[in-house]
């Protein structure tokens, strides 16, 4: 019996006995000739009252299609529930006929997203769109319904929460929205709390407020809650139970402290072994020789909107920017979204033109050249980008996004094309991949065929901008390797942009902390997370999930600076 | 609201910049025909010695500069004074508002019958998509948008009116008939009818494959998902989350055409007898007859100005994010 149990009153104990959710042996179909047949093979698991269970995965395994089906959300006719039962205190959902389904979705159970910028609908002002669940579930006339709403939006950390539910969802930032989405979740006092991924989609600091509400809620009002999440960290910080999948079947499942401890499923082994961890820094680098690239005092401001009779207005992305990187240095610009580190990334490889400064790269300042002086440089220069979906031509094969590069620089196609195949090899892929369309590839493959483009350029730099955020933590794993191994036998410089600090952690010399269009702290990894000496610097480091858990120390990687 | 009545103004000066350009071009328009004004009208009037060719010039100040004469141009248009048409030997404003207000009835009811139609056509085939309803309504849509106007047009009134009797066949009021009050109104909206629905099932057709395929295409995002996670009902999802959506790019297409409409019935016009402004410009081109023609242009013009900036007050309306990015 864990703490938990020991903790409860007898009555407590009994009305667990019977489990607030029990799903038994849930299958889900595909559609003929998906991957695989079945989404969801086999799922057995409870969920109790007053319990965070941690459902874990990677991108496919069936986590969100099992909260689909809880919620009646499978795109019908192609994805179907082909076995099983999914009991709600008893009552098999599946069997209810549609009206009492709809009465328990948004009711009994409700659910948050995880793209809080796209699921809440634009054209309908927030409160209205929470004052919807009520009136559907609830007998509150108009006026008990705006003030509950309000009373929400209060409760879930909202500031002016009578001003905020007149507003248009495009008003709000992610976090405010998530926050909306909890509120609009928690409308009816459900008993189930289905989350599937709430803050992935968010910065670490917005990440660790909703983490927060959601523990200090779910607490408050003893909810059972699903958490569907693919971090490891935040399972550290949330969860009470853990179930682990795997192509639609359970792997492992259960208690927290023993599935985070003491894994046993070789798989949970291999997830919880590729979670990054802030504390394995690297080793010094031993700046060796004249700096590769120097950013000097770089200032970008944008103009949004305007027109012919009106002003726009400025919005600084970079002020003052100063850095230095030498040659086989890593460089991490860490930061959230908008603190500007794009923008930076972006004006070295020279696809924006900063209003002032200077960007050196051996010597030579970079702004000051036409197009015609740049373009050798733009050879020197490669840039990865971060949504490998979207980085690649999908009408062209891998062979020639990759051999481009070097035919446009005068190489023999042949010879570029030879090459490409050397460089594919290179980066993990087979032969047969240069002959294929991007479309076929997985995304950290694309990803690879991405660092490939880069290198068929014999770069001396490479930015790299959130090379690894679009990709599951296990590929994230391999792809950091790649770039990390890359970099070694090429002796290549690297700017690596990134919003996880734990991921910087991993592959990076020296850290630039960026906030808002300035950098505010940056020296070597090793300084950055043992001494931070900037305030934001130490309310990131303190916002990274699930620091107090210590990775089993069999599954601790050598930290790579260190061979 | 402040917002708002910003962007109206700021859309009303636009909209004055812009016809002063079409004002311009008009004036320009005039001298760009062979041989200067006076030899068009003296053409026209068909008179053609040197004297009165000079006579001319000197009474309309044609010997006058350039910028003079668009000044004087526009002065004239502002005063509501489009010329003369020698053709019909009548003020060309007169021979407009005569044209203008059986062309405005016939469009904007084809044109709402059109929009209404086709929403809710579009929504239902999306509703059902992949039924025979969405099947049948798709074939329809199709049909309507394929088959000729004209064709649609004869063959209707070959049924309605000659076959069955039940309808006029042309014209816009019976003829010497003298009905005054609600009889001629009455009498007007039967030679409606016709012409109306020939014109509303070419837009209607249009109007509902987009409504079909825009439904379809927000069906799939992420606040359906949120607003049936609610447990809302299937028709409170379908009208406030999807339609009301859905209904953004139909509104700007529909915007553009309510503009092209006022001009665009010229077949529709001729086929039913109609006398209304496209008919009016089939035959001054036929005719020759230039004040007339640039009469049509400048009025038309308006017209599709007017339709713009209805049509961004109502997307201001329906779309809150519009204010903000204007």
């Amino acid at each position: 019996m864990s703490q938990f149990d020991l903790m409860r009153t007898p009555v407590e104990t009994a009305a667990m006995n019977t489990p607030l959710l029990d799903v038994r042996g849930l299958s889900i179909a595909l559609p003929p000739g998906a991957d695989r047949p079945l989404a969801v093979d086999d799922l057995t698991f409870t969920l109790n009252p007053d319990e965070i269970l941690c459902v874990v995965g990677e991108s496919g395994s069936g986590k969100s299609m099992t909260a689909h089906a809880m919620m009646g959300l499978l795109p019908a006719p192609h994805v179907r529930v082909a076995g099983g039962s999914l009991l709600f205190k008893g009552k098999d959902v599946l069997a209810m006929p549609e009206a009492e389904q709809r009465s328990l979705r948004g009711g009994r159970i409700a659910m948050v997203f995880q793209e809080p910028m796209t699921a809440l609908n634009p054209l309908m002002r927030v409160g209205r769109q929470i004052g919807e669940s009520l009136r559907e579930h609830t007998a509150l006339p108009a006026p008990a319904r705006r003030a509950r709403v309000v009373e929400l939006l209060a409760q879930v950390g909202l500031p002016n929460p009578a001003e905020l539910a007149e507003a248009y969802p495009f008003r709000l930032s992610g976090g405010q929205r998530q926050r909306v989405m909890i509120a609009m979740a928690l409308a009816c006092q459900p008993d189930i709390l289905i989350a599937d991924e709430p803050t992935t989609a968010l910065d670490v600091t917005t990440q660790k407020q909703i983490l927060d509400l959601i523990r200090s809620i779910q607490a408050e009002r003893h909810m059972g809650m699903m958490f569907i999440t693919h971090d490891f960290g935040v399972v550290a910080e949330i969860a009470h139970r853990v179930a682990v999948m795997r192509h639609g079947k359970l792997v492992e499942y259960g208690a927290a402290s023993d599935v985070l401890n003491r894994p046993q499923h070789p798989y949970t082994r291999q997830l919880i072994a590729s979670v990054p961890h802030y504390i394995e820094h690297r080793d010094d680098h031993a700046k060796t020789g004249a700096p590769l690239l120097v950013a000097d005092k770089v200032r970008k401001i944008f103009h949004v909107g305007g027109g012919l009779f009106k002003k726009s207005k400025e919005v600084i992305a970079g002020d003052d920017l100063s850095l230095t990187i030498h040659p086989g240095e890593t460089v991490g610009l860490v930061g959230e979204s908008g603190s500007g580190k794009s923008t930076l990334g972006r004006s070295i490889v020279g696809l924006i033109k900063p209003d002032s400064g200077r960007i050196l790269f051996e010597g030579t300042d970079l702004l000051a050249l036409d197009r015609k002086g740049f373009r050798p440089y733009r050879r020197a220069v490669q840039m990865v980008f971060q949504d490998p979906y979207a980085s690649l031509n999908p009408r062209h094969r891998v062979g020639d996004i990759v051999a481009q590069g070097p035919v446009a620089f005068g190489e023999d196609r042949t010879r570029a094309l030879t090459r490409a195949r050397e460089l594919l090899a290179m980066v993990g892929l087979d032969g047969s991949a240069a002959d294929r369309f991007p479309h076929e590839f997985s995304g950290g493959q694309r990803q690879r065929i991405g660092i490939a483009r880069a290198l068929a350029m014999e770069p001396k730099l490479l930015v790299a901008d959130e090379p690894v955020s679009a990709l599951d933590v296990s590929v994230q794993g391999q792809v950091l390797e790649l770039l990390d191994d890359i970099r070694r036998r090429l002796n290549l410089a690297m700017l690596f942009i990134t919003h996880d600090l734990r991921v910087a952690a991993q592959v990076c010399d020296t850290i630039a902390v960026m906030r808002r269009g300035r950098i505010v702290e940056m020296g070597t990894a090793r300084e950055v997370f043992t001494h931070p000496r900037d305030a934001y610097t130490r309310s990131l480091l303190d916002a990274i999930p699930g620091k107090s858990w210590h990775i089993p120390d069999d599954l601790q990687k050598i930290p790579a600076g260190a061979h | 609201m402040l917002g708002f009545a910003r962007l109206f103004a700021s859309r009303l000066v636009k909209a004055a910049a812009i016809l002063i350009a079409i004002v311009v071009m008009n004036f320009f328009l005039v001298h760009a025909a062979p041989g200067d004004p006076a030899m068009v009208m003296a053409g026209e009037a068909g008179a053609a010695d040197e004297k009165f060719v000079a006579q001319l010039r000197e009474q309309f100040g044609l010997d006058r500069p350039l910028y003079e004469q668009l000044g004087t141009y526009v002065g004239k248009i502002v005063q509501g004074d489009l010329g003369f048409s020698y053709r019909q030997q009548r003020p060309v404003w007169d021979i407009l508002a005569e044209r203008l207000p059986a062309t405005l009835v016939l469009t904007l009811t084809a044109f709402l019958l059109a929009l209404a139609a086709g929403v809710a056509l579009g929504t239902l085939a999306a509703v059902a998509v992949g039924t025979w309803a969405d099947s049948a309504i798709t074939v329809i849509a199709l049909l309507a948008y394929a088959t000729p106007i004209y064709w649609i047009g004869l063959m209707l009134s070959l049924l309605f009116s000659i076959q069955l009797g039940w309808l006029p066949a042309f014209g816009y009021e019976t003829i010497g008939a003298g009905y005054t009050g609600l009889a001629h109104v009455a009498d007007v909206a039967v030679h409606l009818i016709l012409p109306v629905i020939t014109l509303a099932l070419f837009y209607m057709a249009g109007y509902a494959r987009l409504t079909r395929a825009s439904m379809l295409e927000v069906r799939g995002l992420d606040f359906v998902k949120t607003a049936k996670a609610k447990g809302l009902t299937q028709s409170r999802i379908v009208t406030r989350h999807v339609l009301r959506n859905a209904i953004l790019p139909v509104i700007t297409v529909a915007g553009i055409q309510a503009g092209q409409l006022v001009g665009g019935s010229i077949l529709i016009e001729t086929v039913f007898a109609w006398p209304g402004i496209g008919r009016l410009a089939f035959e001054a081109v036929l005719q020759r007859d230039y004040q007339v023609l640039l009469g049509i242009f400048l009025v038309t013009s308006i017209m599709v100005i007017l339709f713009n900036i209805l049509t961004d007050i109502l997307y201001g309306l329906v779309d809150p994010r519009i204010q903000v990015s204007q």
